[in-house]
């Protein structure tokens, strides 16, 4: 820090420290190799300097012990950073087994949350502290990238297919959000903030935002009005598989390939049916591309979720933890 | 400093006895051809890398969207594209024997065989062009007047985007191979060449070649995709 | 200092128009390639000043966004097409490969010339595309903004890069030819200027890379123009297969930018140093490395774009082992320097400023690589800052470093030498200065192609366009001193830096035919001293 301009951004969650200390690392061993090449260069430009056009420098093939040397030690140091790299790069890719799940499409030129108990929002997200979130997202016109620099993580919002970040917030208060990949006219307006609370206060939150039932049970309802459970029966003897416990196993396909039934899957097979088509069953369902927006297909998604535990019709979604009654005066927010 | 390159009076071919078809910055035919031949070479690797994009594109969909990939490939006409395939064959035969009656310097033969090879090149292109037109006709041409049945409609249409990249980048350079024949079979037709030099014949030639490599694979890729049993 | 008779030299043996746009001398197709590069560059210069004007208050104030964001695209497509990739190759390759190949010309005179004139139209068509509205994809074009969403002149200057592409593949293959056929009697591959082996390396990548781009943009033109589906997620294509076609051209396309100048940083430290290259080989073969190992890493602009893990592991892997030549290449010049008799003209400043520049640049890819730190910066200013380095603090550094050192050649006249110096100096303070702290914004995470930003960055921002304000007067400082050379330098003579190479065997400025008669050659490049020491 100098003159109050922060080197680093705020470090808000569990690996923001990992990623800063990477960082510094390779600035250590950038500025060491670098200043050192660069004091040798100015040092010999003085040393042997000369105004004589006509004299000549001594008269120096190579050396094959220099050469191997500083192509292998360097190499050797990147290997280092390589491999630290790829360990955090698996930490930011790969989220715990239990994260709180958020659904999220952005498009132009905004970013649109649906939390799992039906709160929406736009442009804001709120999250409780120290609780691993993973937010599942796609977009609905052209490519962005959901960004939260003090998380240090970010991905690409691609049309066609869901994407992922996850962070584990370590400090109350509010953060940027930003889009980070070029969609057009306002693409340096597509920001927003994150919201860390205390989890008294997300919960208050919570209850005080929702609206028209959980997502789960909008998908539910999505279910019934787009006819989906004419086909899938739940008893399996429909013109369509049963979709009870099915989101999370691994499903055989006509091709002989088995896909593993994640939220991908699900959604390729709400838009475009035949691409994975389940062995032993027609290729008869419609396309619904056009019909359903990303967001619905989000909740018939969370919906199928829902089925992994029971295979009948769900009338609440896994209940969060009751939210404690606060006696103390509500948090202004 | 400069002691140490000696000046050179006057390399073999320089100047007085040069050949006529000799350029002036080339020292000698042999130079010449050598340059020639490399330089048309290298070209035709640049074109391997272009069409290859288009083919690593059609890779890709046809692992992703393999029953598309069959459903679209049936509505191409088989039996003209099997004909194309002879019919290309067929000039690049004609081509090679043009280039052995330039390099024995038989020149009108040169010339016939060159006007055939374009004459092939012209019944391509005349059964592309029918191809096309029934393409359009059957709304199989990609954009907002794109129709085909059932629920391969999207993937589809990225077949036949391809087809039609694939298909129209090789036609156009067909109709630049037909320009250079052209202008090879008159400069044949002006007695230009000679045993000593035929070069443009020969590296032309390597252009037709090539082109004609590129639909010998376009034809099994686009053609014969999950063909068996299926030949109407 | 007169001059005895008027001499027939390239430039004064016709005069008329035609004898300009009909020529076949690879040194006249060179300075016509430097008009139009010269003016690319003015013109990418003047976007990105308003660029950074604009970006030194956080509010969008001075352009609309759509404005800045043409500017943005347009200073991407200028400087990268038409400056970077066309800059050392088309005009000091096209002056000095035969030259220094002891040669009369290039190996198809007759395509060079085609090669100017596809260049112009690519040009014109991209100029078209600029004052007709102008193009707002980032020069990047990423589907399906650029196909599906964007209402601006994409297709004209999707048109102008695939033709121009075409200028470069063809000069690409008449200068690998020109080098497998035409070197002089006596002129061995390793008895090459390390000039020349950079253009090779270039040229290689050049044919090989160029084809992919002229498809990727035709068929986005196409899909554009025609409504083909090809990246269309709605038919089920994938917007990402652009990315991936793109760059695997784009990447290699860096080393089509960096290759030849670094080739230009070898002559000009030799001749300043007075001493061979240190460890000639490693050099030549480091040129090729970079040329082959540069078509295999481009997915390392993909990493947060939905590639799996595993894919990111191996190209993040590649991208280290293709930094590692750079780094035996700045080695070596630095060893070069140990022991010589280093002679501190304009043109070695240059090259010295290239060094400190270039180190940046390079080691900041260490950062990009890593990806651990990638997921945070990439698609910030961090990544901005990187390659302006490694392009202008490294690319168009070795370029003028080059145009210093052949200067003389090419004109038969010495610009100023002081002045030449007080610009490099300036140029690399201002580089310096508005480059520096886009690292600090992007790691503090401030995105790219933003046209407003939050109130935080500003000081940041500032700074940086301070340094662009003293950038410009650096290099509007050198057009002047390298345009009055022309009227009023000193006669240069045929060999001004005492320097080895052939090109400097013969008159400045050069005859028509190059050389009164064909040199021979029996000693390695870079001859200066005849008594060999050994070190380590």
């Amino acid at each position: 820090m100098f003159a109050g301009i922060p080197l680093l951004p705020e470090q808000a969650s569990t690996l923001a420290a990992d990623v800063d200390a990477l960082y510094l690392f390779i600035v250590a061993v950038t500025a060491f190799f670098g200043i050192l090449t660069t004091v040798v260069v100015i040092y010999f430009a003085a040393k042997y300097r000369t105004d004589d056009p006509l004299k000549v420098g001594a008269r120096i093939h190579g050396s094959i012990p220099l050469e191997l040397a500083w192509s292998i030690i360097p190499f050797l140091i990147t290997l280092v950073i390589f491999a630290w790299a790829s360990s955090v790069f698996f930490d930011l890719q790969r989220p715990p087994d239990q994260t709180l799940e958020i659904y999220a499409t952005g498009k132009r030129w905004m970013w649109k949350f649906q939390h799992l108990d039906g709160q929406n929002e736009i442009n804001e997200l709120h999250v409780p502290v120290g609780r691993p979130v993973k937010v599942t997202f796609t977009s609905e016109d052209v490519i962005h990238s959901m960004y939260f620099p003090a998380f240090r993580t970010k991905a690409d919002a691609i049309p066609g297919r869901y994407s992922s970040v996850w962070f584990s917030a370590t400090k109350v208060g509010e953060y940027h959000l930003f889009c980070a990949e070029y969609c057009g006219t306002n693409h340096s307006g597509m920001v927003g903030r994150v919201v860390v609370m205390e989890p008294t206060a997300y919960e208050m939150w919570l209850t005080g935002n929702v609206s028209g039932g959980s997502l789960a049970q909008r998908g539910e309802r999505l279910f019934s009005d787009l006819a989906c459970n004419t086909c899938h029966l739940s008893d399996g003897r429909g013109r369509g598989p049963s979709l009870a416990r099915k989101f999370g196993a691994s499903e055989k396909l006509t091709s002989g390939t088995t896909v593993a039934i994640d939220e991908a899957y699900v959604r390729e097979s709400i838009l475009m049916p035949q691409a994975k088509l389940v062995d032993g069953y027609q290729p008869l369902m419609p396309t619904f591309q056009g019909l359903v927006s990303e967001e619905n297909v989000m909740a018939l998604v969370e919906y199928v979720k829902s089925l992994r535990t029971q295979d009948t019709a769900v009338s609440r979604a896994e209940a969060p933890e009751e939210p404690a009654k606060p006696t103390a005066p509500q948090e202004n927010r | 400093m400069s002691d140490a390159i000696a000046a050179h009076a006057g390399s073999p071919g320089a100047h007085a006895a040069h050949h006529s078809d000799l350029q002036h910055h080339f020292d000698s035919l042999e130079q010449q051809h050598e340059a020639a031949t490399l330089g048309m070479w290298l070209f035709l690797i640049t074109e391997v890398l272009f069409f290859g994009g288009l083919f690593l594109a059609y890779t890709l969909y046809r692992i992703w969207y393999p029953v598309a990939w069959a459903e679209a490939s049936r509505e191409l006409d088989i039996v003209l594209g099997a004909f194309n395939t002879a019919v290309l064959i067929g000039s690049s035969l004609t081509m090679a024997f043009a280039v052995r009656a330039a390099q024995t310097g038989k020149q009108r033969a040169t010339v016939v065989w060159i006007l055939l090879t374009m004459a092939l090149g012209l019944v391509f292109l005349i059964v592309k062009y029918f191809e096309y037109k029934e393409k359009f006709e059957h709304h199989h041409v990609p954009g907002p007047n794109f129709a085909f049945e059932g629920p391969q409609a999207g993937p589809a249409q990225i077949y036949f985007s391809l087809y039609f990249l694939m298909t129209g980048l090789h036609a156009t350079h067909m109709i630049i191979g037909f320009v250079i024949m052209a202008v090879i079979a008159w400069m044949a037709h002006k007695k230009r060449f000679t045993p000593e030099w035929y070069t443009p014949v020969e590296i032309s030639g390597l252009y037709w070649h090539f082109v004609d490599i590129v639909w010998i694979f376009l034809f099994p890729l686009l053609y014969l995709v999950d063909r068996a049993g299926h030949f109407a | 200092m007169t001059v005895a008779a008027p001499r027939v030299t390239y430039l004064n043996h016709e005069h008329t128009v035609a004898s300009w746009l009909l020529t076949k001398d690879h040194k006249r197709i060179g300075i016509m390639y430097l008009l139009v590069v010269t003016f690319a560059f003015f013109l990418g210069g003047l976007f990105a000043s308003m660029i950074r004007i604009e970006l030194a208050t956080p509010a969008g104030d001075l352009v609309s966004a759509d404005t800045y964001n043409k500017l943005f695209t347009m200073h991407g497509v200028a400087m990268v097409f038409f400056v970077l990739i066309p800059a050392v190759p088309a005009i000091l390759g096209n002056f000095v490969l035969p030259l220094q190949l002891g040669a009369k010309d290039v190996a198809f005179p007759k395509l060079n010339l085609l090669s100017w004139y596809v260049f112009v139209i690519g040009f014109l068509f991209t100029v078209y595309a600029m004052v007709s509205g102008g193009v707002d994809t980032g020069w990047t074009f990423y589907t399906p903004y650029s196909s599906r969403a964007s209402n601006t002149i994409v297709v004209a200057t999707g048109l102008g890069v695939f033709i121009t592409g075409f200028s470069s593949i063809l000069t690409g293959l008449n200068f690998m030819v020109t080098i497998h056929r035409m070197r002089a009697p006596g002129l061995t591959w390793f008895r090459l200027p390390l000039f020349v082996w950079a253009i090779y390396a270039t040229s290689l990548v050049q044919i090989l890379g160029t084809p992919v781009i002229a498809i990727t943009t035709l068929a986005l033109a196409i899909e554009r123009f025609l409504h083909f589906g090809i990246f269309d997620p709605v038919l089920g294509g994938d917007p990402v297969l652009f990315q991936h076609m793109f760059w695997f051209y784009s990447h290699p396309a860096v080393y089509i930018m960096i290759l030849p100048p670094m080739g230009a940083i070898s002559e000009v430290i030799a001749a300043f140093s007075r001493k061979s290259i240190f460890g000639y080989s490693f050099v030549a073969f480091s040129s090729l490395a970079i040329a082959v190992f540069g078509f295999l890493v481009w997915a390392h602009h993909l990493f947060v774009s939905g590639i799996s893990v595993y894919s990111a592991l191996v190209f993040s892997l590649l991208t280290y082992a293709v930094a590692i030549p750079s780094a035996v290449k700045t080695f070596n010049w630095a060893a070069t320097m140990y022991r010589g008799a280093i002679w501190l003209k304009a043109p070695m400043i240059w090259a010295i400023a290239f060094l400190g520049l270039f180190l940046v640049g390079g080691l900041t890819g260490l950062f990009t690589a890593a990806l651990g730190v990638d997921v945070h910066i990439h698609d910030t200013y961090f990544v901005v800052a990187h390659f302006h380095f490694i392009m202008v603090g490294g690319a168009i550094m070795g370029y003028f470093a080059g145009l210093h050192y052949w200067w003389p050649k090419i004109t038969g006249k010495m610009y100023s030498d002081i002045w030449a110096k007080v610009a490099a100096i300036i140029v690399f303070v201002g580089f310096n200065l508005t480059f520096g702290p886009q690292f600090i914004l992007g790691y503090l995470g401030m995105p790219r192609r933003y046209h407003v930003y939050p109130p935080e960055f500003q000081v940041l921002n500032v700074l940086s366009s301070a340094g662009a304000s003293i950038l410009a007067v650096g290099y509007i400082l050198i057009a002047i001193y390298l345009v009055a050379s022309i009227f009023w330098g000193e006669e240069a003579g045929d060999n001004p830096w005492h320097a080895t190479g052939l090109e400097w065997t013969t008159q400045s400025p050069p005859l028509p035919h190059n050389f009164a008669t064909q040199p021979v050659v029996t000693e390695d490049a870079y001859e200066y001293s005849k008594r060999e020491i050994k070190v380590v």
